[in-house]
């Protein structure tokens, strides 16, 4: 992971080849404090946009204006001031950074060490400014070539919009529409930042994608767009996020995720997401509301969402499919892992409208501390969707006595061929099984590790190889502290 | 050489051991009987350092070191292993993937290197062949659907592989028919004949037919009330406790 950041800001330092957006100006002040239909411009301009985008914005905004916050899920969180944040903001510049890692929360640097995290890769994430080893340049150009030759885009979603404005104005908003809720209002207005990938009919990605290779991307945007497409009878597997966690000073992220799936195509899409959950107190920590949603458009196309959640104060999110052409098939597996006090209310929705589709839920939640999770899942099946079929199976494993689960299942079913199947268990890591594994040798936090993961087995074995060797570690450390 | 000293131990508000003295020297094997509710898995549990066993009186060393002061893992590898009379399912976790960690962990606290992933490999499957073991079940869950004798024979293959000095083992033989006891008694006579010492918890002379202790204890009321040769678990077994004088009930 280290290699693929430095090299993606290797790449950015020495070819300097970003025709757009703010890498050239990095230099420019922010936008104003609070969003209005001049920051809308401000951002826009900035990013050198073209006219119907901006329009675009501006229309999301007028909407947004008219909507209000939600208040269903299963959080509590103080009121967001949405005047009281900055939209548009340049990058960091070196100086604004810490100077080296002694100026870094010294709890940041210890999860880093523990995930085994080299000296040079904490000094990457943690935003300290540092000399770019070169020979990892090789990496990022041979990636880009590679994927070049395969016809396959991948750029930022600002490039994007303007080298593919074809493709963006059919797909953008196709999924998730700009009025779906709240946040995606708000995200359609002020996005800054984001993935965009096309893949064309019949080609096979012939590596991960990772954000880590997205070139002209700064900083993890607050609210980030994404856009994933795949054309008949290809398949892409996306890698989002990070194991490690990175300097952040955005408290709410507001993120819009759209995956399209033409004929025959499939998409993989894996998440680890470990933003700064907050204190043991529960002071401070990310509010994120997160809208990820994909159309299996095309007879037989696949979907499928894996997830491991750690981090957040407060984490709002239903990554869902919409199954629309024939024997299209939707699969969320989920591992959302609370400590302390925090909170997630996640989850997914599968909407067969297609004939013959299906759908797996695999969803694994562990409470520990005083914080709560709640899954709520809503499985629809359609008039026209002759035999729809859906499994769900979700877990919770509670640590201590003092967190909750909650399971929210609803079921709409318009079909009489529907086949649903849903299964829930609640349990506890006992002290019996806590005490066997010490006999054997294990540590208290290792063993809470260690059942853990094996509770969440059925979901970790979706994740890429390299992700899930990162996850397993970074669930143990999430629980520290959770036992004894 | 484990030595423990008047020992009081007290679960749940109420004191099961009352004065238990017990000496094992490196290479013996003790064999411990006596009556349902006596305090014999109490015993093992407080030797392992199990929570809520709550030591107010005596003491428990191990190669001169004080146990008592140490963490159940910390025991583990100072080189006890107790052999639970009810082994735990752990769901999700390979018996190999267990017993990898275990081992590693182990090796960490005594600064040994960790084992290389091959090496590993060839010692589980060595010792799973040994007690006749299929390899498939090593992929399993801990301990997850086996059956009463599996959960004991895998009792067996974790001593093996983790190689303790001492072992306790809890009612390992309860329940098992004569193939499963005949290899658990492998078991531990391979782990004896490396000079390790033992301590075998049971409530039949049966298991000791296959490994001969070198002393028999009777633990009746929180503490040893009769020690002899391996002839006295063949008299406990002809005259019952009632008949050698020990009532059940506290003294
Ligand atoms: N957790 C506990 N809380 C209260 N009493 C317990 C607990 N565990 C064991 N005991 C009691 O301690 C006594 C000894 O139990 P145990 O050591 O399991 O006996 P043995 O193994 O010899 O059959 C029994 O009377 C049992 O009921
Ligand atoms: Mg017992």
């Amino acid at each position: 992971m280290v290699a693929t950041q430095e090299a993606k800001q290797t790449v950015q330092d020495v070819t300097g080849e970003y025709k757009y957006g703010f890498v050239t100006d990095i230099e420019t002040e922010r936008a104003p404090k609070g969003l209005s239909e001049d920051v809308i411009r401000f951002i826009s301009a900035k990013k050198d946009e073209p006219e119907w985008l901006l329009a675009w914005r501006l229309k999301a905004y007028q909407k947004w204006l008219t909507m209000e916050e939600p208040t269903w899920a299963m959080v509590d969180y103080p009121k967001i001031d949405f005047q009281d944040i900055y939209y548009y903001s340049a990058p960091k510049s070196a100086e604004d950074g810490p100077k080296s890692l002694d100026e870094v929360d010294p709890e940041l640097l210890r999860t880093y060490e523990k995930l085994g995290i080299s000296l040079k890769e904490q000094e990457v994430l943690a935003g300290v400014a540092v000399d770019i080893v070169f020979d990892s340049v090789s990496v990022a150009t041979t990636f880009r070539k590679k994927l070049k030759e395969a016809g396959i885009i991948f750029c930022s979603i600002s490039e994007a919009a303007h080298d593919y404005p074809e493709l963006m104005k059919k797909y953008l908003g196709s999924v998730v529409p700009v009025a779906d809720n709240y946040y995606s209002a708000l995200n359609s207005a002020v996005f800054t930042d984001g993935t965009f990938v096309y893949i064309p009919k019949g080609v096979r990605c012939p590596m991960e994608l990772s954000t880590y290779f997205r070139i002209n991307e700064a900083n993890t945007g607050q609210f980030e767009r994404t856009i994933i497409i795949a054309d008949e009878g290809s398949y892409v597997s996306y890698l989002e996020g990070c194991t490690a966690p990175q300097r952040d000073e955005n408290q709410l992220h507001a993120a819009v995720v759209e995956l399209i799936t033409h004929d025959d195509a499939e998409i993989k899409y894996s998440t680890v997401q470990n933003w700064y959950p907050g204190d043991k107190d529960g002071k401070g920590g990310i509010y994120n509301f997160v809208t990820k949603r994909g159309a299996c458009r095309g007879k037989n196309s696949k979907i499928s969402w894996t997830q491991v959640e750690t981090g957040s104060a407060v984490t709002w999110k239903y990554p869902s499919c919409l199954l629309i052409g024939d024997g299209s098939v939707g699969e969320f597996y989920s591992v959302a892992i609370t400590n302390n006090y925090q909170q997630a209310d996640t989850g997914t929705k599968m909407i067969h409208i297609g004939k013959n589709t299906s759908s797996t839920i695999i969803s694994k939640g562990i409470s520990a501390g005083k914080s709560e999770a709640t899954y709520r899942g809503l499985v629809r099946v359609m008039a026209g969707a002759e035999n729809a079929r859906n499994f769900t199976q979700c877990d919770s494993l509670l640590i201590g006595d003092k967190c909750g689960a909650h399971t929210v299942p609803y079921i709409e079913i318009k079909n009489p061929t529907a086949q649903v199947e849903h299964e829930a268990t609640t349990s506890k890591i006992s002290d019996e099984q806590l005490f066997y594994c010490q006999q054997r040798g294990l540590e208290t936090e290792d063993s809470v590790a260690l059942i853990v993961n094996g509770f969440c087995k059925d979901v970790m074995k979706n994740l890429p190889m390299e992700f899930a060797v990162e996850a397993q570690k970074l669930l143990g450390i999430s629980l520290e502290g959770s036992v004894g | 050489m484990l030595e423990i000293k008047n020992l009081h131990v007290t679960v749940g508000g109420q004191e099961i051991l009352k004065g238990l003295n017990l000496t094992i020297s490196d290479g013996e094997v003790h064999a411990i009987m006596g009556p349902n509710g006596a305090g014999k898995s109490t015993l093992s549990y407080a030797v392992c350092g199990k929570d809520g066993y709550e030591i107010t009186q005596g003491s428990i060393t191990y190669n001169g070191k004080n146990l008592m002061d140490m963490d159940p893992n910390e025991r583990a590898g100072e080189g006890l292993f107790l052999g639970f009379q009810y082994p735990v399912e752990i769901p999700g976790v390979s018996n190999m993937n267990f017993l990898r960690s275990a081992l590693n962990s182990q090796r960490r606290y005594r600064g040994e290197d960790e084992i290389a992933a091959v090496d590993f490999l060839k010692l589980i499957r060595a010792k799973a062949a040994e007690l006749d073991m299929d390899p498939e079940m090593l992929k399993r869950p801990v301990n997850v659907g086996f059956s009463g004798g599996e959960k004991k024979r895998n009792e067996m293959v974790q001593m093996a592989v983790l190689d303790p000095s001492l072992a306790v083992l809890d009612e390992t033989d309860s329940g098992l028919d004569i193939d499963a006891l005949k290899i658990v008694a492998t078991g531990i006579n391979r782990l004896r004949a490396t000079d390790k010492s033992i301590l075998m918890i049971t409530h039949y002379q049966r298991l000791l037919d296959y490994v001969v202790p070198d002393y028999v204890h009777i633990l009746a009321a929180g503490q040893i009330v009769k020690t002899g040769g391996k002839e006295l678990a063949l008299e406990l077994e002809e005259k019952g406790y009632m008949g050698l004088g020990i009532t059940e009930s506290a003294a």
